[in-house]
């Protein structure tokens, strides 16, 4: 129970740091999202990102910065069974799961609905 | 970088500008920060309570539960986007909704379904990484940046 307090909280204030870029930095939503990502790769690459997906659960893997975070795990998994060569093969094995489920479901979507507005 | 621009401009036009800049609405920036906590906040509890879901009935652990939580959040975005829902959502809570990965999902399948009439490949195929393509590419490279550089550390004896 004391999981989903902590994925709220954190969760929150990573949107909150998004919130301060988007309104205090004017910077757009694409910019914010790419500079979150980049961050994410760099604490994962650090080694920070995993142990605060271990404290806050979704709070940290569901914001969009635990995608950077995945795609260095999953280099660095490959490249430690295959070498350097695995940073390329293996970049994408985390987050396959995530890009996929967006592009089928997101076409589906295009199938299915009308634009509104 | 205003002031930059502001030399090519005629006084006339920098009187504008000044004008402009009074009559625009002030952002209410502690009122979206307080919107994006709660619906971030919100949207990772759900996140976490879908994880519980799949390590209680579906036998996953804790470390593999995430993508399949991870999913299904993508496709409950979707089916909000093409309700017309998520972007009522995301008016009231602004970053909350940009954030979290039903964000990603949600300019993806915006632009795909907002395209669709210049036709299923050019419009949709064309289209659907408009938005979320920056994500895509910025978080590729950087972290094949970072895995090198880890890499290189480690080969060198450090870390």
């Amino acid at each position: 129970m004391e999981k989903f307090i902590w994925a709220f909280i954190v969760g929150g204030l990573i949107c909150v740091i998004g919130q301060i870029m988007l309104d205090v930095f004017k910077l757009t939503p694409a910019h914010t999202t790419s500079t979150l990502v980049v961050v994410g790769a760099i604490l994962g690459g650090l080694g920070l990102y995993d142990p605060l997906i271990k404290f806050a659960g979704a709070g940290a893997s569901v914001p969009i910065c635990s995608f950077g975070n995945s795609l260095v795990k999953g280099a660095l998994m490959e490249a430690k069974r295959s070498g350097v060569i695995g940073v390329l093969t293996g970049i994408f094995e985390i987050t396959s799961g995530g890009i996929s489920a967006a592009i089928i479901f997101g076409f589906m979507g295009a199938l299915i609905f009308k634009p509104k507005g | 970088m205003s002031s930059k621009k502001n030399k090519k401009l005629t006084k006339a036009q920098q009187e504008y500008q000044a004008f402009a800049k009074e009559r625009e609405p002030k952002r209410k920036v502690f009122r979206n920060i307080f919107r994006a906590f709660i619906i971030g906040g919100t949207i990772c509890t759900i996140g976490q309570g879908l994880q519980w879901i799949f390590i209680e009935y579906f036998d996953f652990t804790e470390i593999t539960a995430g993508n399949p939580a991870t999913a299904v959040l993508i496709m409950i975005s979707v089916l909000l986007t093409g309700l017309g829902v998520y972007d009522k959502i995301a008016q009231w809570a602004g970053g909350g909704t940009i954030i979290p990965i039903t964000g990603f999902a949600n300019t993806i399948s915006s632009a795909a379904i907002e395209h669709a009439s210049e036709g299923y490949v050019l419009g949709v195929g064309g289209n659907m990484f408009k938005l979320a393509g920056s994500v895509i590419v910025y978080g590729v490279f950087s972290s094949f940046v970072v895995a090198l550089i880890k890499i290189t550390i480690q080969w060198l004896g450090g870390m």
